[in-house]
């Protein structure tokens, strides 16, 4: 037996309990000056007045919210009437996260199940496989999805040439081209947590389900389904979180009109034609939503432990 | 007969020019509200092969690990030949521990491990490495002082670690539960071999298990603990034979516990009442007067069978069960509305004592210093 | 149970996932597999194959945009260097405080500090890190993604560096202390060395993160600034040229290693 072997060394210990202030410090101070600190200024953004060549004006301002929800015509003095552009943009947004989350979940699940079923062994190589892709770059690997789909690329040729179509199918520039962009950024987030769930569950309560008369298809819905889902919880949840906020799939894949929210808060900071409050007031109210869905998470997760003691 | 130790007053029969190499005085150890150790004062003497036995969560190990260094003393002190030391970290003290795992360092070979605690203590490089390859030699591993700790078997292993917590010559040699990885075979020789490794060196070892026979094997005096008490302590002669307490009876091999009342004491004897009109006289103790209700613990291998009353302690009973153990035969037999017996009868001993069918009324005997009275 | 000679009831099989899994490789590969025979084409049309050729790879380091293709690639590669080194050194000991640091009240607090930026949407972190360098009155150029990128790779750092470190046993460093090393030593010579491949998973990871982001630079670099991802994207949005994809080839190829070598030495376990 290997020296260590015996415990899983999980644990918390507390070695360096006398340095740990030290220790952390650094990173705190980092993560506290360039992430925290920028989020809580962004939210102070987000409540000024706008510069017209970008930037702000320190005076308090609902407008960026308001501009947000509530149309009051050209000249801002008509009744207030809901505002569509932007939530329609968030709907969609959210739709199109929501599909992705579908597809990555329905290639996801039998791939990350196959893979937990390989002999012990062979079991990394797979998950190293399936993540190799991830490692690339998201530019490239955006545009060479594109590449691939354009309606004179090498998919439409293959099939032209081997007489399945006779035009080429426009991909490019639909929703179905994001949603496939998408699925193909952040895979791994789904595949990875229902790998693990799936390793960890017992097969012998198949078997016990089997023995008990169950078919497969029963087995799979009442018995293995169940004890994995939290890692096919926290799987949508992680594909889902980071694509609402994408930008280079709707950008390269999905064209004008396709814009999701990425590319509107982008919009508000390039040139002298944004609107940083407002820019600023998107983004805020994209991570409000991110937020609540990560809480929802991190309670599911600690249910979920709290069940299996 | 008198007994020799008991857990609180053995300290004053000690002779005055036995050393002490450790002295543990009056020491607690909490965890926020959860008490691991009441208030243990224990003697443990130079060139002693001492052992802390105890089921898992007793605190044994917690005081290994607090004469170690590695976990601080919440009151209370610890002593090392005289010095005061639960204030010092484990760097500076000259103890030095077998962990449960050897905790063999991975990344280094062999050799640079037992040669670790050297270096540390200021010794060259080349220094170290020829005193760790006389280690190495000593517990028979020159051959491997170039390999790594995992390309060695686990017995292997456990020598290596012996042999790295002895290179820099410790006071006292701690040893937590080292052969619980080891299979039964491998333990069993390993047990002779760190006995006489004790002998040789004369470094007083400070042993930790769970396991009674193993306790029973190697120690010159053992400590009973559970639930953070010291329960008994004394040679493992007095723990087998005169338990003190119903836990040590039952926790040291196997035994009838039966529950009685003291009906009379005199002359040393105390006189019991078992339930269903039967007697039995054993030996009194100090703790234990007329008119309690305790425990009474009489080692099956005392008892033995017979068709007519044996001299000495006879009650009648009808035999229900016999079980090939191998070595033994162990018999279940029910006393008439009474408590039921268990005896062992070796079978090399099958000349003398008999064995029954089950239904068949006898006597189950014993003398009357088998029985022995627990303080609960 | 069901031996090789009779493999008919295998509970864990279900039928068509070996296809999904197969069929999902297949999308996962071919965009890349493809890209990177186009970028061999002697064609300078995208379309037409005419045959093996390298010239787009010459092309990348003499043709017109070499020049801003050397000073992206410079810049990406210093940035994505001082970044994961920082990163990694911040991780290492965040994770020994995390992990050997014992329990404390503002343990998950740190932890969430920590893996803030994973959290935060990429996008809103770009925006965040913009507006704070602005309200500063920092100017925004290679130092700024520098910092940005510090700060956005330390999670990915840590998560690999304190996964390594959970798995050792403080056994080892407790046996160091029993054998007279102090703290400082038991780190060094013990702990670190049993570190190390977490340490350089971490590394590797941080690099690869800092040399692929787009959306963070492409806030904080400030104008004339670029790296490798937002030269290309400027490239790309005027249509996909052969150069780009004899570029992208590199990239990939750089990746591939990359993480193939942080997978090989996370999986050359010392402690065993």
């Amino acid at each position: 037996m290997a020296a260590g072997a015996a415990s899983g060394g999980s644990a918390v210990t507390d070695t360096y309990k006398d340095a740990r202030t030290w220790l952390l410090l650094p990173a705190w101070l980092t993560l506290t000056i360039l992430v925290a600190a920028p989020v809580f200024m962004m939210l102070i953004y987000s409540f000024l007045t706008k510069e017209f060549r970008g930037g702000v004006i320190w005076e308090f301002s609902l407008a960026a919210y308001d501009q947000f929800f509530f149309d009051r015509g050209l000249f801002g003095d008509d009744p207030a009437k809901i505002e569509w552009t932007y939530i329609l943009i968030f709907w969609r947004s959210i739709w199109q996260a929501g599909a992705a989350t579908i597809l990555s979940l329905v290639i996801g699940f039998p791939t990350a199940y196959f893979i937990a079923t390989r002999p012990e062994k062979s079991r990394p190589l797979w998950v190293f496989l399936i993540t190799i892709p991830y490692w690339v770059n998201l530019l490239i690997r955006t545009v060479s999805m594109k590449f691939l789909l354009r309606d004179q690329g090498p998919l439409n040729d293959f099939l032209i040439n081997i007489g399945l179509i006779d035009s080429p199918i426009h991909i490019v520039n639909t929703n179905f081209a994001v949603q496939l962009g998408l699925f193909y950024s952040y895979l791994p987030f789904m595949v990875l947590p229902i790998y693990a769930a799936v390793e960890r569950y017992n097969f012998s309560l198949s078997e016990a389900a089997a023995d008990l008369y169950a078919t497969k298809a029963t087995t799979l819905r009442r018995i293995l389904l169940p004890a994995v889902k939290p890692g096919v919880i926290a799987g949508c949840i992680l594909v889902f979180v980071p694509s609402m906020g994408s930008f280079l799939a709707p950008d390269l894949l999905g064209g004008a009109k396709n814009f999701m929210i990425g590319s509107l808060i982008e919009e508000q900071f390039k040139g002298n034609a944004g609107n940083w409050p407002f820019g600023a007031a998107a983004s805020m109210i994209l991570m409000s939503m991110v937020l609540v869905l990560l809480m929802f998470y991190a309670r599911q997760q600690a249910k979920s432990e709290k069940a299996e003691g | 007969m008198v007994e020799e130790t008991s857990a609180t007053g053995w300290e004053t029969q000690l002779s005055k020019n036995e050393q002490i190499a450790i002295d543990v005085r009056d020491a607690v150890k909490r965890y926020g509200d959860f008490t691991a150790l009441k208030t243990i004062s224990l003697s443990i003497k130079d060139n002693e092969f001492f052992t802390l036995l105890g089921p898992s969560g007793c605190g044994k190990t917690t005081l290994l690990r607090m004469i170690a260094g590695f976990e601080d003393v919440t009151e209370g002190g610890i002593f090392l030949y005289g010095d005061e030391i639960e204030n010092l970290p484990p760097y500076q003290r000259p103890v030095n521990t077998v962990f449960q795992n050897y905790a063999l360092f991975p990344h280094m070979t062999i050799l640079d491990n037992v040669a670790f605690g050297l270096e540390m203590r200021g010794a060259n490089k080349s220094d170290a490495r020829k005193k760790a390859g006389e280690m190495l030699e000593l517990v028979q591993l020159s051959q491997f002082s170039a390999r790594k700790p995992s390309q060695l078997s686990g017995g292997q292993q456990q020598r290596v670690a012996l042999a790295r917590a002895l290179a820099p010559q410790p006071k006292v040699l701690l040893l937590d539960e080292p052969l619980s990885a080891l299979d039964l075979k491998l333990r069993k020789a390993m047990q002779l071999e760190l006995k006489h490794l004790q002998r040789e060196t004369g470094i007083t070892f400070i042993f930790v298990t769970h396991d009674q026979e193993e306790a029973l094997t190697m120690s010159d005096r053992i400590a009973v603990m559970s639930a953070g008490e010291l329960q008994q302590l004394g040679s493992p002669n007095d723990i087998y034979e005169r338990p003190r307490n119903m836990f040590v009876a039952d926790f040291i091999g196997e035994t009838n516990l039966l529950e009685v009342s003291v009906d009379k004491v005199e002359n040393g004897r105390a006189i019991c009442h078992l339930g269903g009109g039967h007697e039995l006289t054993c030996n009194a103790v100090d703790e234990v007067g007329v008119g309690s209700k305790v425990h009474l613990s009489i080692r099956p291998e005392r008892l033995f069978m017979s068709e007519e009353p044996a001299e000495g302690e006879s009650l009648k009973a009808k035999v229900r069960e016999n079980i090939f153990v191998g070595t033994d035969i162990t018999t279940i037999l029910d006393l008439a509305d009474g408590p039921e017996f268990i005896v062992r009868t070796s079978n090399s001993d099958r000349g003398n004592k008999r064995i029954f069918e089950p239904g068949t009324d006898m006597y189950v005997n014993m003398e009357v210093g088998a029985a022995r009275l627990l303080v609960d | 149970m069901a031996t090789a000679k009779s493999a008919k009831f295998d509970i864990k099989a279900y039928r068509g996932f070996k296809a999904i899994t197969l069929l999902c490789l297949f999308v996962l590969y071919a965009p890349l597999i493809v890209v990177t025979i186009y970028s061999f084409n002697a064609s300078a049309s995208l379309t037409n194959w005419e045959g093996v050729s390298f010239r787009w790879y010459v092309d990348v380091f003499t043709g017109p945009e070499s020049g801003k293709f050397k000073t992206a690639a410079l810049n990406s590669f210093i940035i994505a260097i001082a970044a994961a080194t920082m990163a990694t050194t911040l991780a290492t000991l965040a994770a020994t405080g995390m992990v050997r640091g014992g329990k404390f009240k503002l343990r998950s607090a740190s932890f969430g500090l920590i893996s803030l930026p994973l959290m935060v949407p990429e996008i809103v972190t770009a925006v965040a890190t913009l507006i704070f360098f602005n309200a500063i009155g920092f100017d925004r150029g290679i130092m700024t993604i520098l910092l940005a990128h510090t700060a956005f790779c330390v999670p990915f750092a840590y998560l690999p560096i304190a996964a390594r470190m959970q798995g050792i046993e403080d056994s080892y460093e407790q046996a160091a202390m029993d054998l007279y090393a102090n703290k400082r030593q038991a780190f060094t010579k013990i702990l670190m060395p049993l570190m190390m491949p977490g340490i350089i998973s971490g590394f590797i990871l941080a690099f690869i993160v800092s040399l692929d982001d787009f959306i963070i630079t492409n806030f904080v670099k400030g104008a004339g600034v670029e790296t490798l991802p937002t030269a290309i994207f400027g490239s790309v949005k005027q249509g996909i040229k052969p150069n780009i994809m004899a570029i992208s080839t590199m990239l990939l190829g750089l990746s591939v290693v990359m993480v193939t070598i942080s997978y090989f030495v996370s999986k050359a376990d010392n402690t065993k």
